[in-house]
Parts: C-alpha cells; structure tokens; sequence
C-alpha cells in the first residue's frame, strides 16, 4: 500500500476520532442525543473498515469491539452513562496509540500497549455481556410467547404487519417466501431451505401461509402451495440470506426485510458511505441493504412500466423498491438523501480544496518576493519619471497588494478548532482534580494564521491547566465564599485593530497580591520597599521559576510554565495582559499579529538606518516642535493634548548618529492598550512589509522582531515596540526617573 | 588527488569567489586521507577552515546594523532575499574589529543547528587559497600558547612551505547558542 494512501488513513483516523471525543463530550451532557451517538459509530466503523484496508490488525480488532458496544448502544440495549463515556473516551485515545503504531511507525504495538488493550477490551466486554445476556433471554422470550400463538388466525394480523414494511421483532431478519406450485416437481424440498437457515442463524418463528392452497379436491400433491413467513435471527448479511434460496430462486417469490436495527444501520451506513455511488440502485446494492438480484428486478419493472404508458414520467427506483416490498421505506430515504448529497459536494466539490501546507507557504514566499521586486520597480519607475510607467506601476503595485491580501487569507484558520481541543482537557482534568468546571466558548470562528494557530496549542494548554489547578477553587471552598460549585473556565477570541485577543478567563480565587510581592523578593525580582502597580505585579509571575501555589501538583505549580508561556508568546511578537481580581477571578488575555508573514509597515529614518514600525500600531505621527516635552537623554514625556505621553528618542537609544537637523517627528503608537512616543529624524511612510526571519542568532534581541527587505536591495529591522518600550522600562526600572515612565504607562493604562 | 580544485576569484567584477569542486574518482575512500581547508587573514593571522560548510564568499558590500546587538554581530545583509547575519570574526577571535579593505569577503556558511539549516556570515580581511591537507598534516593544537580560545581551535594545520596554521572549529566559533547570548548581550 502506497504510503499516500496510509497518510490519508492517518490524517481521516485522526479526524475521526477528533470527531469521536467531541461527540462523546457532548453525549456527556446529553445521552439522549442519536445523532452524537451515530457520529461516534460511525468514527469507529470507518476507521474499522479502513483499518482492514491496511490489514492494520490490531487496530481493526480494537475498532470492532469499541463498535459493537457502540451498536448496542444504539440498539438501545445498554444505557450510556458516564461510566461508558468514559471508557470510550479512554477506547478513544488508546485508538490513536494503536494507529499512530501502525501507520506511523509501521510496526506491532509493544507489549505495553497490548496489555492495555486487553486490559480496555476486557472491560469493554463486560459491557457487551450485560447485552449479551438481555439478547439470548428476549429471544428466548420471544420464542415461547410466539410458539403458541402461531396459529392461523393470528397469522393475518402477522402478515399484515411485514406488509406494511415493519418487521416484528426489531432484531429479527424477516423473510417471507411463496414457492411456486412447481417447486416439488423440480425436485426441491421447502423444507430443507428452512434448515439451512438454521445453518448460519435461529429461526424464531414462522408461521406458514396456506392462503394459495385450494380446496381438498383439487389439491395436486406433486404442488406445493405453501408460502412461509419466517422470524430469523443471524448476524449475516442480507446476500448470505438471500443465496440460501438461491436455488427457488426462480421459482418463487422471495422478500427479506431487515430488522428493525439494522435499518438504521444501513441508513447510517449509507449515510457514512464514499460518495462514489450516484445511482440509488448502486447505492442500496453497496451498503448491503438491497442484493444485486433485487435490483435488477425493480430496474426491469420499472423498464416495464416505462414501456406500458409512454406518457407518465418514469418511476423513481426508490419507489419500485418500496412498492416490491424488497426494501424498507427508511433505507430508501436515507439512501436518497445520501444521494443528494453526494451529488451536492460533486458540485462544491470544486469549492474546499486541500492543499499541501508547503505549497501554501511557497506561495505566501514568492508573494513576498514579488512584493519586494514590484518595490524595486517602483524605485527605478520614480527615478526615471515617466509618467506612463508610473500610472502602470501604480495599477500594478495595486494589483500585488490585493494578490498579497489573497494569499495571506488562505492560510486563515478559525480557532475554534484548538478551542474545542480544551474540553476534553477541562473533563478530564476536573474529575483529577475533583472540581467542577465548565468551559464556555465564545469567538471560535475568529480567523487567524495557520503558523500561529499552531504554535499557540501549547501556551493556551498550561494556561488552561492554570487557571483549573490554581485559579478555579475547590468546590467546599467555592460554596463557602457563595459562588455556585461549578467553576466556569471562559474561552474566548476576538480581532482587535489588526490583531487577535485570546482570552482565558476564570471565575476563581484570582491572583493574590501580597502573595506575589512576597515571593517575588525572595527570588529577588524586586527590590524591598518598591511600588509596584497591580500590572506590574501580574507580570511577576510570568518571571522564570516563580510559583506562589504551596503545593506542587502534577499539573502546575512548579514555576516552569507561565515563563515558557510568555517566551512562546513573545516569540509570535505577541504579548501577555494580566488581570485579576480577588475572589472574583482572573483574565489573561494574549494578543497575537495575526500573520506572521506580510504586515503593512510604517517606515522611519533615524541616522543613517530604515526602521519599520507595524503600520497597525502607529495612531498618529506629530512634529517634535508643535509640542511642548520634558525629556532627558532618550526619554521624556510630553503632553498630548492634555494627555501624558512617554516617549523614547530612538537615535539615542540605537546610539546612531544624528544626521537631520530637525528635532524630528514623534510616531504615536498603541499597544495592548498603552500609548508611547517614538521619536524618529524622518517619517518615510507606508510600505509593505514581508517578514523574513532574522535568524536564530538575534532571535533572542529584545526591541526588534524581524527583517524586511527593501525596495533598493538593503535590509531594514522591524521593530518590536512593545518589547522596546517595556525593555526601557526595564532597564531605567531601578533608577529613579524613569520609574515614572513605568508608572505612567500603566497609569495611562 | 582525487579532487580538483579551483578557486576564482573577481571582486571586480560582481564580487563572488566561487569554489568549484570537481569530483573524479570515489570521495568516500579519500575522505579519510585528505580534506580541504579554506585560508583566510584575520586581524594579520592566517587562519583554516574545514569547507565543508562553507558555502560562498562574497564581497563585502552595505551591511544594516541590528540595533541593540553587541558589536560582534556587524549586521544583517540580503543574500539573495534571505536575511543573513554577520559576524565580525576578528572581534570573535578576541581581536579589535579590523578597518574594511579592498579585500575584506564574508564568509557564508551553512551551520546545522538541531537538525535545522542555519546561515551565517563572518567578516574576513582575506582570503588567500584552498589547501588539501591529509590526516598527517594536522596536529593536535598546543595546550597553551595561543592567543586564542583554545576550544576555537580544531588542530594545527602544517602547509607545504612549512608554515603551520590553525585551523578554526567553526562549530564552536559560530556556535549558535553562544553567538544568540552575546547578540542578546546576556
């Protein structure tokens, strides 16, 4: 088997049983839910089958039994509560290690694995022999109640029943046959086909039909008359069924009608199919509902009908099935609803497309490369002058920025995917810890880049884990303080001027204060006697190795974690908000650019270099001169119409040499919610701005996030504003001056 | 030799010293035997390095300055569109940062770093010749004595004319982690 093929495999297992635990999660809250209950059977009857494909045994043989208590579930034959739930969630994950054995690392699972699987098939078990119980001693039930009333004059009330296309007893094949007069003199026993039956399943009933037998005179005793009505049990198909009679099979008339059961599961199965069958007849024939000879039948008495009355419109195959009472009226809708719907994603087939994220990214590069070069045309256009060229240029850079925009959109993905990753987390974390906690989520349709989508998993894990283990407290503490016992955990993300907010937010103890500074000066982040606003101390525990949780749990507590988090964090050129109330909970939110690849930019001169500032960030840009500062070397503050506004002179801070005579231009820029003041010697203007990275060396320097290039070839730093301001913050913390700054960013705030 | 080796180099013209490698017979069983090293001066000394991630020299052309990086980082330039750091070698070495002269190159490499490819630029005052030198031409370097850090060092190399240089290990030279905590100034 090619190896595409097994990547497929594992990609669709893997969707499915993503499927699987949400709808397991949801059942949770809601047993009563057929379709979550049809979607979790389905998962595992797909993967069944394809694992059977790959001959990936093991997983087959665990697949089976997952399915089969699922479909006594269905059944309605074992309850499901959360003893169960649980189970298959476990049967869910235990799923994914035998898969990622096989197909990924192409080899037996070890012995480890196999011992859990025992162990999970064993307990699966019990459940299947709780049923196993209810099947033998309702059949049995059904036997002796039904013996004695097989008499002839219920046996009208009987037929009528399987002629109105609903079997008996739901798990029961019902087979109702008319042998043809001829039937002895070809040398047939009918008996005998009743025997055979009995080969492969168990007769519950049958009740014989003497409605064709004439009166005593005129009996000829070389024809058979009789017909039968059979209750049949078995777990073979409706083809093993049918070739039991295979020989009458001309000379009678044979009708099977599935149990009450399996119709549904055909209709689900007909449902779950490959959408490659567009014919009904195909379709019904595939899922084993109909047999191949029952539909060359209908299909030559539809042709018949068709040739008697030329001008009627051409009976629907669904309707002749139904009518020959091969085929019971649900499969027929289901199997034509199925069929309008393959039909449909023939037609938007054309309209989802995966693509190979690799080919994406290549796409989103040459994008930047075909940026910068019309970048340079532009130059060369401006330095010849010529107006044509120019008007051209301009439709042309026009054009590159919309390709430009296109091409970022393809790589959105909503975020409620990693969102829905947290329930299972929360569930199972709750019953660790014993607490109750919800999860609310708001925003996942919120869009944001692929790239980020995916390194963003991690940091939202430990914050989740947080905020169950430390902020959201024990239930007799909750009651105790008046809130309700369940904690609820929100989730939420929203866009926010040209970046996304991701929220997590408790309803718990929230972040306590003195608790914090009392810590943080034993790891002697600061200083005795240092006023600290309450941002400033949230940010504390974002420091490395600070923990205030007395006990160390298995979750968190142990101080790495929320430094990793914000490292992550930083790393996507996002940042960290903390807040926090006592009693009352605590929110942090996460602010994220929402691509990582082209931003619109706002270039500047300071000495002999180009910066970029992130064109999102910048508010307003003003003259040095039409304001009134204080400022010392590289800082100061200024008033904005009556608002204070610190700002850094970037050529002291960068030390260049100052090259304009001007006193510059300040660029207003916000972030997270602060306003600073960034003073440059030349505003350049907008410029779009492809991201490349500046390489692992200078990954770790503070105050820039990136490199672009150029129009004219050179290199140009982007800047990271937030980092640099917060970076100057740091440094002038101790001292006292610029204390002030610190503070007045986070008064402002 | 199973090698032939060639070096061009046009500074004039573009700027780019190319490195040809011809390969005649098996490179495997020779590998052992004999490897190549590329010369170059650094602050007056003559200095070795294995070419084996070596992939161009360039001119040394307009740099842009990182700001708020330690000076042994000398900036980034663009390398066909792709953003390169640069270090300044002589500072690496423990030298002044030496004046630009008409023979000034870069250096580029391609370093591994945890299974990822690296590339990065060290500025040299020139570059003199590639030299085949075998297994016996190298010795180990001397405990002490040198003027540099002594993990710097791979071995000593001994030329044809008697000469001995020594050849750099540039895997702790250029070392990414160490190179990340001095840009950061950590």
């Amino acid at each position: 088997m090619s190896d595409g093929a097994i990547e497929i495999f594992i990609q669709e297992a893997q969707e499915l049983l993503e499927n699987m635990e949400q709808a397991l999660l949801s059942m949770e809250e809601n047993p009563e839910d057929e379709d979550h209950l049809n979607s979790i059977f389905r998962a595992a009857h797909t993967i069944k089958g394809t694992a059977g494909v790959f001959s990936f045994d093991y997983v087959e043989k665990f697949t089976h039994v997952v399915e089969s208590v699922l479909d006594n579930v269905r059944q309605g034959k074992l309850l499901i509560d959360g003893g169960l739930i649980a189970l298959l969630l476990t049967s869910k994950d235990h799923i994914e290690v035998l898969v990622d054995a096989a197909a990924v690392q192409q080899q037996d699972p070890d012995e480890k694995i196999l011992d859990y699987d025992s162990q999970l098939v064993s307990d699966l078990e019990k459940y299947l022999k709780e049923t196993g119980d209810d099947i033998s001693e309702k059949s049995n039930g059904n036997y002796v109640l039904e013996t004695p009333n097989e008499t002839v004059g219920n046996e009208s009330d009987h037929v009528e029943k399987v002629v109105n296309g609903k079997p008996v007893a739901s798990e029961n094949w019902h087979i109702s046959i008319r042998f043809s007069v001829e039937v002895l003199q070809h040398g047939m026993d009918p008996l005998s086909f009743l025997r055979y039956l009995q080969s492969f399943g168990e007769i519950i009933c049958t009740t014989t039909i003497l409605d064709n037998l004439p009166k005593y005179k005129d009996i000829n005793p070389e024809h058979c008359y009789l017909g039968f009505e059979v209750e049949f049990h078995t777990d073979a198909s409706k083809e093993k069924i049918e070739q039991a009679f295979e020989f009458v099979s001309e000379l009678s008339t044979l009708q099977i009608l599935p149990p009450q059961a399996k119709i549904s599961e055909y209709a689900s199965l007909i449902e779950s199919m490959d959408d490659e069958h567009f014919k009904l007849g195909e379709l019904l024939v595939a899922s084993g509902a109909l047999t191949q000879r029952e539909l060359d039948e209908a299909l030559k008495i539809q042709n018949d009908i068709l040739l008697t009355p030329p001008d009627t419109d051409k009976p629907r195959i669904g309707e002749v099935l139904v009518e020959s009472k091969n085929i019971p009226k649900e499969i027929v809708d289901a199997a034509v609803k199925k069929q309008g719907s393959a039909r449909e994603k023939l037609g938007s087939s054309s309209k989802v497309l995966r693509v190979d994220a690799d080919k994406l990214d290549e796409l989103i590069n040459q994008v930047g490369e075909l940026v910068i070069s019309g970048a340079t045309t532009n130059l060369l256009a401006a330095k010849i002058g010529n107006e044509d060229l120019l008007e051209t240029m301009s439709q042309m850079s026009r054009l590159v920025e919309e390709i430009r925009d296109s091409a970022l959109t393809l790589r959105m993905v909503q975020i409620g995917e990693t969102f829905n990753r947290f329930k299972r987390v929360i569930r199972d974390v709750s019953n660790e810890l014993g607490k109750n906690i919800e999860l609310q989520i708001t925003g996942g349709d919120t869009e944001l880049d692929k790239t980020v989508i995916e390194k963003i998993g991690d940091p939202l894990m430990h914050l989740v884990r947080n905020a169950m283990d430390h902020g959201i407290e024990s239930k007799e503490e909750r009651q105790a303080s008046g809130k309700s016992a369940t904690g609820v955990i929100k989730l939420n993300a929203y866009h926010e001027s040209g970046s996304i907010v991701i929220e997590v937010e408790d309803d718990g103890h929230g972040l306590n204060r003195e608790k914090i500074l009392e810590k943080a000066l034993l790891l002697e982040l600061i200083s005795e006697g240092q006023v600290l606003s309450d941002q400033e101390v949230y940010r504390l525990v974002l420091e490395a190795g600070f923990s205030t949780s007395e006990s160390v749990s298995k979750l968190s507590g142990r101080g790495v974690g929320m430094d990793v988090v914000r490292r992550n964090i930083e790393a996507l050129r996002g940042s960290i908000d903390i807040h926090s109330e006592m009693g009352v909970g605590s929110k942090i939110s996460i602010r994220l650019p929402l691509t990582l690849a082209i931003i619109d930019g706002f270039m500047v001169g300071v000495g002999e270099s180009c910066y970029v500032i992130p064109l999102d960030m910048v508010l307003e840009c003003i003259e040095m001169d039409d304001v009134n500062t204080n400022a010392n070397n590289a800082e100061g503050y200024l008033n904005l119409r009556g608002e204070v506004l610190p700002f850094l002179k970037l050529n002291e801070v960068f030390s260049e040499k100052k090259l304009l005579n001007t006193n510059g231009n300040i660029v207003v820029v916000e972030f997270a919610g602060y306003k600073a003041g960034i003073v440059v010697d030349e505003l350049l203007g907008e410029f779009q701005t492809v991201i490349k990275p500046i390489g692992k060396i200078l990954q770790n320097l503070r105050g820039i996030s990136g490199a672009t290039i150029l129009g004219t070839g050179d290199v140009a730093v982007i800047l990271d504003i937030p980092n640099l301001v917060q970076r100057m913050v740091q440094e002038s913390g101790v001292g006292n001056q610029s204390a002030s700054t610190a503070n007045t960013i986070n008064n402002i705030h | 030799m199973g090698k032939m080796t060639k070096a061009t180099a046009s500074p004039d013209s573009g700027g780019q010293i190319e490195i040809i490698e011809q390969s005649f017979c098996d490179q495997s069983a020779q590998a052992n035997l004999a490897a190549k090293y590329l010369t170059f001066n650094v602050a007056n000394e003559t200095y070795g390095a294995d070419i084996e991630f070596i992939k161009e020299i360039i001119e040394h052309g307009s740099f842009t300055r990182v700001p708020l990086s330690h000076s042994t980082i000398r900036g980034v330039i663009n390398l066909r569109g792709h953003v390169v750091p640069v270090v300044d070698l002589a500072q690496r070495l423990g030298y002044e940062s030496q004046a630009v002269n008409k023979r000034t190159c870069i250096i580029i490499i391609d370093m591994d770093d945890e299974g990822e490819k690296v590339d990065l630029g060290f500025v040299v005052d020139a570059v003199d010749e590639v030299v085949d030198l075998s297994n016996i031409d190298i010795e180990v370097a001397p405990s002490f004595g040198l003027d540099i850090r002594q993990d710097f060092i791979g071995g000593m190399g001994k030329l044809s004319s008697g000469d001995f240089i020594k050849l750099l290990d540039l895997k702790v030279v250029l070392s990414i982690a160490e190179l990340s905590n001095i840009a950061a100034g950590k």
